[in-house]
């Protein structure tokens, strides 16, 4: 706890409330582990502590009473109260300020069967306290709790070992159990926890040193609240803003509306949009309270671009250097949530950034036991549980990784009759060999002074690969009609990563489906099943051509004319 | 492109983090225009009070330069003061707004009034019943509120979107689990969503918000010598509508609302606060519930949450 100064004014107090950022943290635990009694320690602790030291009110009759044993449990709901009353055992949001940061807590039950409710907490935390009874040690309850946390990409990680008066603040008992669940969190990738010995009952490290914890020489569990950095600091990564809705007052002004979920944006910035591939620049960063110079994640803004762009909901704005995957089919962790279980070939709709779209369960991968840490086969997932699944969309989804970009990486499944929302997915990296080699390929062109935006725009395509499935003859008539119109385009037996680097369209004719996976990160792949084509050599290239365009691998409104760049 | 400038540059660029009040805004515009965007008929429910005011400000910043494509909705009980009508009135042809009232007709014809009905049953019919179907006549499918996480204890797990049945009702049991920013709008025909884009405000956000961006609030929020009835510990201000009990006489009090709500059930507080700093540190001296001097949430343990299964907000 911040020491108490001197009174200030009103004005100062407001001064220091506006500058104050916001972390979003969660809890996890059951009726016996103490978590309402921490919470509630939290909340009477830190309430009006700041506020007291406004100079008129500091001797007021509300200045918060010395601490001590106490229910503080009854500051918060009782899980207990609750399942008596058949209340939905459910994520509750409280509140907390101190003089440097307003918190949000979202509280959740511990158990297996609340796993749902631990994701929902978890999602929009920038830090979780996983919640340890000395007496009782490490838990399967605290490896779930670890594991979901580390699922859900949650950056900081505090395990908080309660009830140490009940073990005489043994320095040797803490030890143990941060000897054993260490290595637990450091296979989830958790590498720098924060391990601190508790009692919420009595306050110990809470807000104030314990003084029967000498020899821990770490921070207070508010102390740690205070000082760690707010989320992971999404200002520097690639550029996205998924746009919401395009603002169209008059004739004069079109605005694309978002939050921008990565990145930052300056005036005169070159963009990408996605799918279509258009490039432009960014013309003004529009708000109510004045148009910006420059603007980053989580801002909700308004952006013009200097050209007349086709942008509409559901599209992104990107930074062209390092554009997102393009792709249909993802592989992504899904936490289920719905008490009909996901079952391979079942169709749901698929809510990721803006967009909405279809999505089919291609491939259940696999069943996670949260306890051991492991996966294992499975035929379903049921609800809470955790597994691997592939997807595959109607439309091409625009998406990073989970672990690289949580809003753009996260997804929920909608049951399209019942309404409900039936799972949260977390997209995977798409992983393949030869898929890493064809991205360092790509890559390299971020040095080039050409950009890639500028190659999309001169060939009229992006890069992709188009798979035309046992009929060599129109895969050369295509290659043909593309080349006709300006593509930089090649039929190869195999796919090939440099010329997929050099913005090419590869022409793939495998002689039966499946022959060898084409789906390279940052890069558009179309299977043609030559089945649904007029029968018309003519009308068949048009059709695939007609479809090329539909998924924004040629570029509509491009000029093909060689030689004209941007 | 030079790449040591550009990677200074994105050097340059890290390391930024938004003010709270800026992250919660962000936030909150954010839902509003999901909602714009995914909804055939959405309005905005405008109850004049403070919260309201920092709402439809956050409405106005989500569509600037354009207008708030959604209609405000304010449900008339008829025993508002009439500086709350004067305001709404004022403040929504200012800001170019298109503002609908709806009322309980069939109510306000028989004469509903808390003397007769109780709170209860006259917030049942003037606001629940109205607000209801006025929603459903006008076929709203999604509506904006200003209520907040932090509220009162049914509130804290409401969602983002709270889904309602066709018969505008909510189920504690039947809610959507909400992650990241991602909300799930679907419903079928005749069912709603109301939306709360202030969920994770609190009180001293809300003022703190209408300090910052001097968002214009109803003058009975400022304390002023007005005139009032005193009732018990209650502070009620005599307005038309009011009615004196035998015994009572209205005298002069420097006073101000801390909550907006109908004249028979809404007390004053004595206060000297006429400036926004001086209710923001009134507030924390006082850090009551803000609806610890609204009659209705005294009728009975759990009154919120039985009004909210009905179709309250």
């Amino acid at each position: 706890m911040p020491a108490v100064e001197a009174g200030f004014t009103i004005e100062e107090f407001l001064k220091r409330a506006e500058e104050r950022d916001l972390l979003r943290f969660s809890t996890a635990g059951s009726v016996d582990d103490g978590k309402s009694t921490l919470i509630g320690r939290l909340l009477y602790e830190t309430k009006g502590a700041f506020e007291d030291q406004i100079a008129s009110i500091k001797n007021s009759k509300y200045s918060r009473a010395a601490s001590g044993p106490f229910d503080f449990a009854l500051l918060t709901d009782g899980l207990k109260a609750e399942r008596e009353q058949g209340i939905t055992i459910d994520v509750a949001y409280r509140f907390f300020q101190t003089a440097t940061r307003k918190f949000i807590i979202a509280d959740t039950p511990g158990h297996e069967q609340y796993t749902r409710n631990m994701a929902t907490g978890a999602s929009t935390a920038d830090l979780a306290i996983i919640l340890i009874d000395a007496r009782l040690g490490v838990l399967p309850q605290s490896r779930r709790h670890a594991t979901i946390s580390a699922l859900l990409g949650i950056p900081h990680i505090v395990v908080a070992v309660n009830k140490m008066d009940l073990r005489e603040w043994s320095e040797e008992a803490f030890r143990a159990i941060e000897a054993e669940f260490r290595p637990f969190l450091a296979s989830l990738g958790i590498t720098a926890p924060h391990f601190i010995p508790i009692s919420a009952l009595y306050g110990d490290n809470i807000v104030t040193r314990g003084e029967q914890s000498g020899w821990y020489t770490g921070k207070t569990l508010l102390e740690t609240l205070e000082s760690v950095p707010v989320g992971r600091d999404r200002t520097a990564d690639p550029f996205r803003l998924p746009v919401q809705i395009v603002l169209r007052p008059n004739q004069d002004f079109r605005g694309f509306a978002g939050q921008i979920a990565s990145g930052t944006i300056r005036r005169g910035d070159p963009v990408m949009v996605l799918p279509s591939g258009r490039t432009s620049r960014v013309k003004s960063i529009v708000t109510y309270d004045g148009n910006l110079d420059e603007a980053f994640a989580p801002m909700s803004v308004t952006i013009e671009l200097e050209d007349h762009v086709d942008v509409s909901r559901g599209e992104m704005l990107v930074g062209a250097a390092a554009p997102p995957h393009v792709a249909r089919t993802v592989e992504a962790r899904l936490v289920w949530m719905d008490e009909e279980p996901l079952e391979e070939g079942k169709e749901y709709l698929i809510k990721h950034t803006t967009q909405m779209a279809r999505a089919r369960v291609v491939r259940i991968a696999g069943r996670l036991d949260v306890v051991a840490g492991r996966e294992s086969a499975a035929v379903s997932l049921r609800l809470n549980d955790i597994g691997t699944v592939v997807l595959e969309a109607n439309r091409p989804l625009l998406f990073d990784a989970y672990r690289r970009n949580r809003s753009t990486g996260s997804f929920v499944l909608i049951d399209p009759i019942r309404n409900g929302t039936s799972g949260a997915g977390m997209i995977e990296e798409p992983r393949q060999t030869a898929r890493q080699r064809d991205r360092t390929a790509l890559r390299d062109h971020h040095v080039s002074p050409v950009t890639q935006a500028e190659r999309f725009v001169r060939n009229g395509h992006v890069p992709a690969t188009v798979v035309v499935q046992g009929k060599p003859d129109l895969a050369m008539r295509l290659e043909r009609a593309l080349f006709e119109l300006g593509a930089l385009v090649f039929v190869r037996a195999e796919p090939s990563g440099d010329l997929l680097a050099a913005g090419a369209l590869v022409i793939l004719c495998p002689r039966q489906a499946g022959a060898f996976c084409v789906d390279v990160p940052g890069v558009k792949s179309v299977e043609i099943d030559p089945a649904v084509l007029p029968a018309d050599p003519d009308e068949a290239v048009e059709a695939m051509i007609a479809r090329l365009e539909h998924d924004g691998v040629l570029l509509k409104h491009v000029s093909f004319e060689p030689g004209e760049g941007i | 492109m030079v790449v040591g400038a550009e990677s200074e540059n994105l050097l340059s660029r890290a390391g930024r983090t938004l003010t709270h009040m800026k992250a919660l805004e962000a936030e909150s515009i954010h839902i509003i225009r999901e909602v714009a965007a995914e909804f055939e008929k959405p309005v905005l429910l405008y109850s004049i009070g403070k919260d309201s005011s920092v709402l439809l400000r956050l409405a106005q910043k989500a569509f600037f330069p354009g207008k708030i494509p959604f209609p405000l909705l304010h449900i008339d009980t008829t025993y508002e003061y009439p500086e709350m009508i004067q305001f709404r009135d004022e403040y929504s042809a200012r800001i170019g707004a298109d503002l609908r009232v709806g009322l309980n007709d069939a109510a306000v014809a028989a004469g509903a009034n808390p003397y007769a009905l109780g709170t209860q049953k006259c917030c049942g019919l003037l606001r629940t019943r109205a607000l209801v179907e006025t929603l459903a006549k006008g076929g709203y499918d999604a509506a904006l509120g200003g209520a907040r996480r932090d509220e009162e204890k049914s509130r804290a797990k409401e969602r983002v979107y709270s889904f309602r049945d066709a018969q505008g009702q909510w189920d504690p049991k039947n809610q959507r689990p909400e992650l990241w920013n991602l909300f799930n709008g679907r419903i079928d025909k005749g069912e709603s969503i109301r939306v709360f884009p202030l969920s994770n405000w609190t009180e001293l956000d809300v003022w703190l918000y209408i300090h910052l961006d001097q968002i214009p609030i109803v003058p009975l929020y400022f304390a002023k010598e007005r005139p009032v009835v005193l009732r018990g510990e209650t502070v009620i201000p005599y307005v038309d509508g009011v009615k004196l009990l035998p015994g009572e006489a209205p005298v002069m009090v420097k006073c101000r609302m801390r909550s907006l709500g109908c004249t028979p059930c809404s007390g004053a507080i004595r206060s000297e606060a006429d400036t926004l700093p001086g209710i923001i540190e009134e507030l924390i001296a006082f850090r009551r519930s803000e609806r610890e001097n609204r009659v209705i949430d005294h009728d009975e343990e759990g009154s919120m949450e039985t009004k909210k299964r009905e179709g309250y907000f």
